[in-house]
C-alpha cells in the first residue's frame, strides 16, 4: 500500500464504488458465493445476487447479465432515514455500512432503499453489503472482484481517475438504475 | 425468482426473507400502530379543543374518557411496533440518539412528548374521577397534586395536547412519504390525510362511548364535516400521484387497476367513507336515526386506509 493511499484513506476523500460489465458477466454466481464465504453472510440471505434480463420476441432476443449488491448511494436514504445512526456513511471510503451495536432492526431502511439491498440477518439487525471495507482499507480488491473470472466487477475509488473502475466508466458508455429515486447511485453498468 | 411483463423476462438470484418477491417488512403491526397512533392523535385534538373552546358541557364524555383511552391506546401502538422490531434488545437505541433527518428519529421523541402531555392529561382525569377517587389507589397523596390543577394549568395543558396530537397524527403520515424508493407513498398529502382520518376516528370513538344523545348530536356535526374532508384528501392523494412523474404514475396503477384497486374503493372509500357520509347526512336532515353504524365504519374505515396504504406501498417498488 502507497503512502499516498494511506493519506487519501485517512482524509477521507475516496468515494468508493462498483462498475459491472453487463458484457462481461456470465452470471456464474462465483461473486455471491464468495462474498457468502468472506462476510459469513448467512444461508438464505443474499448481499450480492445475479440478474438477467431477457427482452424482446423470439428470436429478436437481447439479454443482460449483471452482479448486484448495494449501490453505496451519494445522497442514501437508508442513512438518512435511520433513526438510531446504526446506517451511516463511512468517513474512510465514503461507503454506506451499518453498525450492528446502534441497529433495532425497525427496517426504515429496508423500506427506503430502492435497490431492496437490504435484508434482516439472522440476528436480528439489518446487513447489507459493506464492499469489503475490511480488505478495501488493506488496499486488497473486495471478494467479488477478486474471484470473478471474466473481470466483469471493478470496485475503486471513483474520485480517482486512474482506478481501473474510474478507466472503466471512461471508456464505456454506462448506465445507472433507479436514478429517479434521487440517491445518486455509485454502482454503474457497462452497457 | 422470475418476474414477467410483455416481452421482458427477468430472472434474480437473490431470495431474501420478507424482501423477495415483494418486500414486506412490515407486515401487520406497523400499519396497526399507525391508525393507533392517528386515533390518539384525534383524541389529543378533540380533548383540546373542547377544553380551549369551553364547551365541557357540550361534551362531557370527551372530557372524561377521551385522555383515558389515549395512554393505553399508544401504549399498545408502541407495543407493536415493538413487537415488529428484529433487533428488540436494542429497543432503547431510539433514545440515545436524535437523528434530524430521520422522521422516525423525530416519531420516537414525539411519542415520548406524547407520553408526557397525555400522561398528565390521563392523570389529571382521573384524578377528577370521584368514582375512582375512593377506591384504594386513588387515595394515595400524590393525586391531590393533579386535583389542585388551576384551570389556567388546564388550558395550558391542552395546548400542549393540541400541538402534540397535530404533530404525532401528521408524523403517522410523513413517516410513509419520506421513503423516496416506495412512490405510493411520495405525496405531501400523506400527513394531513393521516391527521384528518385520526382525527374523524376518534371522533367516531366517542360518539360509541357516548350514551347523551344530545352529546352525539353535536359529535355528528364534527364527523361529519371530518369524513368529508377525508374523502377529499383521499381523492387529493389519488389525483396527486397519477398525475405525477412516470413512477408516481406506475404506482398509482396499483389502485386505479392493479391488485389493490377493489379493496381500496370498495373498503377504505365506499364502505369506510362513503358509506358513513350518507347514514351521517341523513341522521343531520332527521331522515334516519342516528344509529352506530356509521362510526364503526369510520374507525373500520381508517385501519383499512393504513393496512393497504402500507401493504401496497411496499409492493410496489422500482423492481429488479
Amino acid at each position: 500500500m502507497s503512502n499516498a493511499f494511506i493519506s487519501s484513506l485517512k482524509q477521507g476523500t475516496r468515494q468508493f464504488g462498483m462498475v459491472v460489465d453487463t458484457v462481461a458477466c456470465v452470471g456464474c454466481s462465483a461473486c455471491v458465493l464468495a462474498c457468502r464465504n468472506e462476510n459469513e453472510v448467512p444461508e438464505g440471505c443474499s448481499r450480492r445476487w445475479v440478474n438477467q434480463v431477457v427482452e424482446g420476441r423470439f428470436p429478436d432476443l437481447k439479454m443482460e447479465i449483471w452482479s448486484e449488491s448495494c449501490h453505496q448511494c451519494a445522497n442514501a436514504p437508508c442513512v438518512s432515514n435511520c433513526p438510531t445512526g446504526a446506517s451511516h456513511v463511512d468517513e474512510v471510503t465514503g461507503t454506506v455500512q451499518v453498525d450492528p451495536a446502534k441497529c433495532t432492526g425497525c427496517k426504515a431502511c429496508m423500506t427506503s432503499c430502492p435497490y431492496n439491498a437490504r435484508y434482516v440477518h439472522t440476528d436480528g439487525y439489518i446487513d447489507k453489503c459493506t464492499l469489503c471495507r475490511h480488505r478495501l482499507i488493506d488496499g486488497l480488491p473486495t471478494a467479488c472482484e477478486s474471484i470473478c473470472p471474466t473481470s466483469a466487477i471493478a470496485v475503486g475509488d471513483l474520485n480517482d481517475p486512474s482506478s481501473r473502475a474510474s478507466r472503466m466508466l471512461q471508456l464505456r458508455n454506462s448506465k445507472q438504475l433507479h436514478t429517479a429515486a434521487g440517491t445518486r447511485p455509485k454502482f454503474s453498468l457497462l452497457v | 425468482m422470475i418476474m414477467q411483463s410483455p416481452f421482458v423476462e427477468t430472472t434474480t438470484t437473490r431470495v431474501n426473507g420478507h424482501v423477495d418477491p415483494v418486500l414486506n417488512v412490515w407486515p401487520w403491526e406497523v400499519p396497526a400502530d399507525l391508525f393507533l397512533a392517528g386515533l390518539v392523535a384525534g383524541l389529543l385534538v378533540i380533548f383540546s379543543a373542547v377544553v380551549l373552546l369551553r364547551k365541557e358541557e357540550k361534551f362531557p364524555t370527551v372530557v372524561k374518557w377521551a385522555p383515558l383511552y389515549a395512554i393505553p391506546l399508544l401504549s399498545l401502538g408502541l407495543f407493536l411496533l415493538f413487537l415488529d422490531l428484529s433487533y428488540k434488545l436494542h429497543a432503547f437505541r431510539f433514545y440515545t440518539t436524535f437523528q434530524v433527518s430521520s422522521p422516525m428519529s423525530w416519531g420516537s421523541w414525539l411519542y415520548l412528548s406524547v407520553f408526557a402531555v397525555g400522561g398528565l392529561q390521563f392523570a389529571y382525569t382521573l384524578a377528577e374521577n370521584h368514582a375512582w377517587r375512593s377506591t384504594r389507589l386513588g387515595k394515595l397523596f400524590f393525586w391531590k397534586w393533579f386535583e389542585g390543577f388551576e384551570v389556567s394549568t388546564r388550558r395550558k395543558l391542552a395546548w400542549g395536547s393540541l400541538v402534540a396530537g397535530i404533530g404525532l397524527g401528521t408524523y403517522t403520515g410523513v413517516l410513509l412519504s419520506t421513503m423516496p424508493s416506495r412512490p405510493l407513498w411520495n405525496s405531501g398529502l400523506m400527513g394531513p390525510l393521516f391527521l384528518i382520518s385520526g382525527i374523524a376516528a376518534a371522533c367516531a370513538l366517542m360518539m360509541l362511548t357516548s350514551r347523551q344523545s344530545q352529546e352525539r348530536q353535536s359529535l355528528l356535526r364534527i364527523l361529519l364535516p371530518a369524513v368529508l374532508l377525508n374523502l377529499i384528501f383521499v381523492l387529493m392523494w389519488v389525483v396527486d400521484m397519477s398525475h405525477g412523474n412516470a413512477t408516481n404514475l406506475e404506482a398509482s396503477q396499483m389502485l386505479l387497476g392493479g391488485s389493490y384497486t377493489a379493496a381500496f374503493w370498495a373498503l377504505v372509500v365506499v364502505v369506510g367513507l362513503l358509506v358513513p357520509t350518507v347514514l351521517q347526512v341523513q341522521a343531520v336532515r332527521g331522515r334516519w336515526n342516528l344509529s352506530l353504524v356509521a362510526p364503526v365504519l369510520v374507525l373500520f374505515g381508517g385501519l383499512a386506509l393504513r393496512v393497504l396504504l402500507v401493504q401496497a406501498g411496499q409492493a410496489f417498488g422500482y423492481g429488479v
